[in-house]
């Protein structure tokens, strides 16, 4: 066979050798030529209806499957719609690669149709990106992209096309060895740290092993639930880390933070040590960073040594990969303990005990009253008996869903963390089931987030991938009035969305897919037993919610930890934090 | 506070970008910026100084990027910083000799010389070039272009023994 062949034809060996078995991806001018070969290669092209929605379905995919996802637009502004996606997989550390078209190189600088200058905006929002201008330099851009996404800390990575360099003729070759001086990531955590930790964990007496996505991302739950039980330690899984310990494990205290349980927010405020892995002391973790987890010495384990120091101060810093560290950990624990248990800490577990029996997450569903979100998310998983993938959005409906849902496994809790990105859980959940078709893929969405991308759902009924929604319609941008009840003064401006138009069931019907509406408590069980027993065509099932409930326990953006507040019973007084304080 | 920090990138299109996007992005300011090649063609140069209290996210975020290969703070004594400028200066026919006087201290150079005007060339330790402005300055600044500062550090070699020079 003939080693020639055009850059649009390199490019897809090029993504075939890497073991690309499906890109999301809406094709236009620039990327025409990619399209072509396309036709006649094994990779499945899913055709999504926004690039918005290809390239969080790319998102979702990665999620799932841990593999690399990969999505596709034309130059101009198939390329500005990836940019939300991409900036979401950067935040959250989830490995892309975005392949655009560009308008040909002697266009470049003229604002040719439908040109966009993809790289200098997209540099921000990746972890790296490249322009290609010469055909020949697919193979070596291709196989460095990759790389670069799925290693180290993951992330997105974009190859920007023109049209002309896909067109051209090139030999192709394999990749040359990738020469990248200035990347080295760093696997195994240095041993004198590994030590100095262990030293650190054995003289505490009230440790919490707070752990973030990096757990997740590295594959390293095994080895967490392994150190956790041979050291003892309490365990904390950050909003990213869900699913790295199991819900139902008695060392596992959930949630911490702004909407985190009480148990796990002031266990990680009283403790005297935080063994921190693969987390980043985010915000909505830390509350106000001064007054957060005050007498506590810092482990911190990451991949990325500029997260460690950002924002707290380390006393033992360890850079590494999160699998590999906890594997030295459990390791040098081993040794030192030498076959014994390792030290009590009677004291702090029933402290942890007592915090979890006084204040325990809890809803109260009145038969008769408007329909609870936790009590949809809590009959869901008691229904698939949490054998499931959860996918949310963004807002009250993704807190309750990590709040209510037990986790027992990794990589079966797919959202948006760090950008927040209203509207991910639809095409997520499509692209969560497209790479793992065997799994039951539930999205939780509200309504605010489906009415953003909720076109998707042609994509998934179209191409086959039966995807679940459940729109948690309580007719507001609920999240957002919440804090206008809290900070502005009940004023409720723009976050009214009306439950009644549109109509979900309809709507969905008219996509291909089932529509089922619940609108009393009595209408839950039979909605969710019939959206779980269809399984040929995606379902919607509209659940008419409480247009008033509130997500607690809370701590105010900005605020100390130390002051969580259970229900509406304990607000802040009117001169607490006022609204220019809080983001 | 100023610090000077020395970036050692690949020499790759749109590496200046990335450096100059990475610092708007996360709010560093950069007081100047300069960049030239090295000994080694596949590599270039990038001397930064910094306005900000603490550098250990600016270098650790300077690692993040692909490109970079070495970041060096060079610590007060511990490097060497050369700027260059040229300013142009009122320059009457009274006081021309007493200007030309206090280029000369200067060691700076007369590039150009106009009715009324003096132009002097100066480079050196970016402290000397300041000195010299403000004593240029009652007479008038009428132009002035200044280079970003570049930095290399000092070659200590010590002979087995902390802080000892190794004779020469």
């Amino acid at each position: 066979m003939s080693n020639t062949m055009t850059g649009a034809q390199a490019l897809i060996h090029a993504l075939e050798s890497q073991g690309v078995d499906i890109v999301f991806g809406v094709p236009g001018g620039a990327i025409l030529p990619a399209y072509d070969p396309l036709l006649d290669s094994p990779i499945r092209h899913v055709l999504a209806r926004h690039e918005q929605g290809a390239g969080h379905m790319a998102s979702g995919y990665a999620h799932a499957t841990g593999r690399v996802g990969v999505m596709v637009a034309t130059s101009g502004p198939g390329a500005t719609n990836l940019i939300t996606p991409l900036q979401d997989c950067y935040m959250d550390s989830i490995p892309v690669v975005a392949i655009t078209g560009q308008v040909a190189t002697h266009s470049i600088g003229n604002d040719a149709f439908q040109e966009a200058h993809t790289w200098g905006i997209s540099m921000p929002a990746t972890k790296h990106n490249y322009l290609v201008t010469d055909a020949a330099d697919i193979p070596e851009v291709v196989n460095e992209a990759f790389h670069l996404a799925s290693t180290g800390r993951p992330g997105p990575v974009l190859i920007d096309l023109p049209k002309d360099v896909l067109a051209a003729t090139m030999n192709w070759h394999d990749p040359k060895e990738i020469k990248l001086p200035g990347y080295r990531p760093s696997v195994k955590g240095h041993p004198l740290q590994v030590k100095a930790a262990i030293d650190m964990i054995l003289e505490s007496e009230q440790p919490v092993l707070y752990t973030g996505g990096g757990v997740i991302r590295a594959g390293g739950a095994a080895e967490l639930r392994a150190f956790a039980e041979l050291a003892d330690l309490p365990v904390v899984t950050t909003l990213m880390a869900r699913g790295a310990m199991p819900d139902s494990h008695p060392l596992c205290l959930g949630m911490s933070g702004m909407h985190g349980s009480y148990t796990a927010t002031t266990a990680i405020q009283r403790s005297d040590l935080l063994v921190t892995i693969g987390a980043r002391f985010d915000d909505r973790v830390t509350g106000e960073v001064k007054s957060f987890a005050p007498d506590a010495k810092i482990i911190h384990v990451d991949v990325d040594p500029a997260e460690i120091g950002k924002v707290r101060k380390a006393d033992v810093p360890i850079v590494g990969d999160a699998k590999a560290i906890l594997g030295q950990l459990i390791e040098v624990m081993e040794k030192k303990l030498g076959g014994k248990r390792s030290p009590e800490r009677t004291d702090w577990h029933e402290q942890i005990a007592e915090w979890q029996r006084d204040y325990p997450l809890k809803f109260d569903q009145d038969p008769e009253g408007p329909i609870q979100q936790q009590y949809v998310i809590s009959e869901l998983h008691r229904l698939t008996g949490g054998d499931a993938i959860v996918v949310a959005g963004v807002g009250q409906h993704q807190m309750w869903a990590s709040q209510f849902w037990g986790f027992e496994r990794p990589n079966t809790w797919i959202n948006s963390g760090g950008l927040g990105t209203m509207g991910y859980a639809v095409p997520a959940a499509v692209g969560a089931k497209a790479g793992k078709p065997d799994e039951v893929v539930f999205a939780i969405d509200g309504d605010g987030c489906f009415q953003m991308t909720m076109q998707e759902l042609i994509t998934a009924s179209v191409e086959g991938i039966p995807a679940k929604i459940a729109v948690m319609n309580n007719g507001s941008l609920g999240m957002v009035k919440q804090w206008q009840k809290l900070f502005y003064h009940e004023r409720f401006s723009a976050t009214d969305l009306t439950n009644h138009t549109p109509d979900y069931v309809k709507l969905a019907e008219a996509m291909g897919c089932v529509g089922i509406r619940a609108e009393r408590p009595a209408d839950v069980v039979p909605a969710l037993e019939k959206a779980l027993a269809i399984n040929d065509k995606p379902v919607v099932v509209d659940f008419v919610c409480d247009p008033d409930a509130m997500v607690f326990p809370m701590v105010v953006a900005g605020g100390s930890n130390d002051d969580v507040i259970m229900s509406m019973t304990d607000l802040p007084d009117p001169a607490g934090p006022q609204p220019e304080d809080v983001i | 506070m100023n610090h000077v920090i020395n970036v050692q990138v690949e020499n790759k299109p749109g590496v200046l970008a990335r450096v100059a996007s990475m610092f708007a992005g996360r709010g560093f300011n950069i007081h100047s910026l300069a960049v030239g090649p090295t000994a080694d063609p596949a590599m270039s140069r990038m001397t930064v100084v910094v306005d900000g209290p603490e550098m250990e996210q600016v270098i650790k975020q300077l690692y993040k990027l692909v490109h970079t290969v070495k970041v060096t703070e060079l610590t007060p004594g511990q490097g060497i910083e050369r700027e260059i400028m040229m300013v142009r200066v009122n320059a009457e026919a009274d006081k021309r000799a007493e200007i030309l006087e206090a280029a000369a201290i200067f060691k700076a150079k007369t590039v150009d010389v106009g009715l009324a005007t003096l132009t002097f060339e100066l480079a050196g330790d970016p402290g000397a070039l300041a000195d010299f402005l403000e004593l240029m300055r009652p007479y008038g600044i009428v132009d002035l272009a200044k280079s970003g500062r570049v930095a290399i550090s000092r070659d200590i070699k010590t002979n087995g023994k902390k802080g000892r020079l190794r004779s020469a």
